[in-house]
């Protein structure tokens, strides 16, 4: 019965995300607290979506990826290349141009990346990681090695604003959502995909353009990383180039694999993606409230990880059935 | 040519060849960490001018966080035969050789803004650095004084975990905070040193300690967590500068801005000026061979409204910052 259960696609991730918050909220009694401030909801559990934004935009472009047994080790770079256009233009050329222009660079990333994996048949991570390397010190010769702040009210709303009171992060990750997922999973584009990661080699001879698939998911994952800068930069009200994006990556890769999505690619669920980086973020906000010390958080977090990953396996489901029936 | 006019041109090249040796024209190479951080690009602007301001000539060699490329500066500057070599060490161990190497080619060396291992100390002239610990004294003194004998409730931003500057500037509060029995940590979590997550976990302080009223004052061990901390402050209808108090770490620009708008209390200085009192104690070395203590402090100096923030804003922000 629980073995079932837990083989349930995605049951094993909400039940995980729910015990998290409910930890939350033994840890900090306020956690579901909400009110207005200032035309914007406020309360632990806004901070949870709105801190969880910028992953949640990376793990949308990386599960394409991931989908097609490729990996993006690039993002956290280029969201740091993004940020540090978006604040250079910002104050003298206008919102419009700068995001032009940021999310015009994220595109030129991943087309890059797309390029050296499809077309050059370089390995997804060795492929990637030139650009992770070498993408941060190209936002480093930007801002040149300081914190470019800015001051234009519209790109401040980007990461400070509100929509109906939802912070505008959260508004545009479920735009970027929507779009996605009406891209892949209205039309056969998914499942191209899918089939793209299940056996290239098969697809190509089925008649897919496995080549055309792979450059496309890097694209979009450029632009999603491009975009997560862009608010991350709006967020503090300036381009922070060593700094920004620094290790989310790994968070967007964590986030899609909690999500369930298999790193040997062949399928992908961009809404347990999603679920992913909430689980991810809402860890980091309780540790944050919990006041234990912070040489503790690491350690808290992999813990954490390494259980929702073990109910998610099938052979630790196996195991507790067997002990289950042992014990009747 | 006469002989007369030859033995003037004789005398002008001796003269030429003599000047180097007098203190007014040394050369000192300096290697630097690389341009990490803001307050590393204002270093090596502020060396630049002090070294001009004395007449020295600087060589600047750029490491880009590699100890090898260091060395290789250092050897290079041996070859040169430079008067001196500044070192701002990338890592504390693994100098003893190349040090040697100096001492053996009678080129005295200063440390600058961080020390090498003990093993060493025979191998360097002097280490002109900051104390970290007696920064957050500094911090933290401002604060009890500011409350003067009031309950208040602090919530600290720390800096990376096992950071060395982290750990002291905690180290050095908290000695203050022992001493004033109404100042309380009340939470401490770290905030990597930069704005996002200062203002990440400042956001977090703010809804544990009952929506910020529980909090008298901040302290952040770098003014760039203060940064973000104060924009979440104000995102949560706090006034900072006011309802809370705040006190941090470093004086780059931005805090003055923030300091001239009200919006924070105080900062304490981590000087750029680490190559002034350096080429101080060469310039004496090599003229009168006056031998420098082993470690010369530089003053953590405390800045807060009263003390003009647009002006020191101003002169600070083409620094490199």
């Amino acid at each position: 019965m629980m073995q079932r259960l837990l083989q349930t696609r995605g049951l094993a991730q909400i039940i995980a995300l729910l015990a998290i918050l409910a930890i939350d909220r033994a840890v900090s009694p306020q956690f579901f607290d909400l009110r207005m401030q200032d035309g914007r909801l406020f309360g632990s559990l806004i901070d949870v979506l709105n801190r969880g934004a910028p992953v949640a935009l990376l793990a949308l472009g990386m599960v394409l990826v991931i989908a097609t047994r490729g990996i993006d080790l690039s993002v956290g770079a280029v969201m740091a290349i993004s940020g540090a256009i978006a604040a250079s233009l910002a104050d003298t050329y206008g919102l419009p141009v700068a995001l032009a222009a940021a999310l015009g660079a994220g595109l030129l990333c991943g087309l890059w990346n797309g390029f050296l994996v499809a077309v050059l048949g370089i390995q997804p991570i060795v492929a990637t990681l030139i650009l992770m390397v070498a993408g941060r010190g190209v936002a480093q010769l930007i801002t040149e090695g300081r914190i470019v702040t800015f001051t234009a009210p519209d790109l401040v709303w980007l990461g400070n604003g509100a929509v109906l009171g939802v912070p505008t992060p959260v508004v545009v990750v479920i735009g970027m959502l929507i779009i996605t997922g009406a891209v892949v999973r209205g039309s056969a584009l998914g499942l191209l995909i899918e089939a793209t990661g299940g056996n290239a080699r098969a697809s190509e001879l089925a008649g897919i353009g496995t080549r055309a698939m792979i450059l496309a998911v890097y694209v979009w994952c450029g632009l999603c990383a491009a975009l997560a800068g862009v608010i991350a930069a709006a967020d503090i009200m300036g381009a922070d180039a060593n700094n920004a994006g620094l290790w989310l990556e790994l968070d967007a890769i964590l986030a899609v694999v909690i999500g369930g999505t298999s790193l040997f690619g062949g399928r992908f669920s961009l809404a347990l993606a999603m679920v992913g980086a909430l689980i991810i973020q809402a860890m980091n906000t309780g540790i944050l409230l919990s006041g234990y010390p912070p040489e503790f958080n690491l350690l808290v977090k992999a813990a954490v990880v390494l259980v929702v990953l073990l109910l998610q396996s099938p052979r630790f489901a196996n195991a507790g059935a067997v002990l289950g029936r042992a014990r009747q | 040519m006469t002989s007369k006019a030859l033995l003037a041109a004789t005398a002008l090249v001796a003269l030429t060849l003599a000047l180097p040796a007098t203190a007014a024209e040394l050369t000192v190479g300096f290697s630097q960490i690389g341009s990490e951080s803001g307050w590393r690009a204002a270093e090596t602007s502020v060396s630049k001018t002090e070294a001009t301001k004395r007449k020295v000539t600087l060589k600047i060699a750029d490491a880009q966080q590699k100890q090898e490329n260091q060395i290789k500066a250092i050897r290079s500057f041996i070859a040169q035969g430079v008067d001196a070599i500044f070192l701002a060490p990338v890592v504390s161990s693994g100098w003893d050789a190349v040090l040697k190497e100096a001492k053996e080619a009678k080129i005295p060396v200063v440390l600058l803004d961080r020390d090498i291992d003990p093993s060493g100390k025979e191998l360097y002239l002097t280490a002109v650095t900051s104390d970290s610990v007696h920064e957050g004294a500094v911090a933290g003194e401002w604060l009890a004084k500011a409350v003067a004998g009031k309950q208040c409730n602090v919530v600290e931003l720390q800096g990376t975990v096992g950071a060395s500057v982290a750990t002291n500037r905690k180290k050095g509060f908290d000695s203050v905070v022992a001493k004033n029995a109404n100042l309380k940590v009340v939470r401490s979590q770290t905030g990597d040193f930069t704005r996002a997550k200062g203002k990440e976990v400042m956001e977090s302080f703010i809804k544990a300690e009952g929506g910020g009223k529980n909090i008298c004052a901040v302290y952040a061990h770098n003014d760039d967590m203060m940064v973000g901390a104060i924009q979440a402050m104000k995102e949560a209808g706090l006034k900072p500068g006011k309802d809370i108090l705040t006190v941090s770490i470093d004086a780059v620009p931005d805090i003055f801005k923030a300091i001239a708008a009200g919006e924070a209390n105080a900062t304490v200085e981590l000087t750029p000026n680490m190559a002034g009192p350096a080429l101080d104690a060469i310039m004496a070395y090599k003229a009168k061979g006056t031998v420098p203590p082993k470690w010369i402090q530089t003053e953590s100096k405390l800045y807060t409204a009263a003390d003009d923030p647009q002006k020191i804003y101003d002169s600070k922000k083409g620094l490199g910052y």
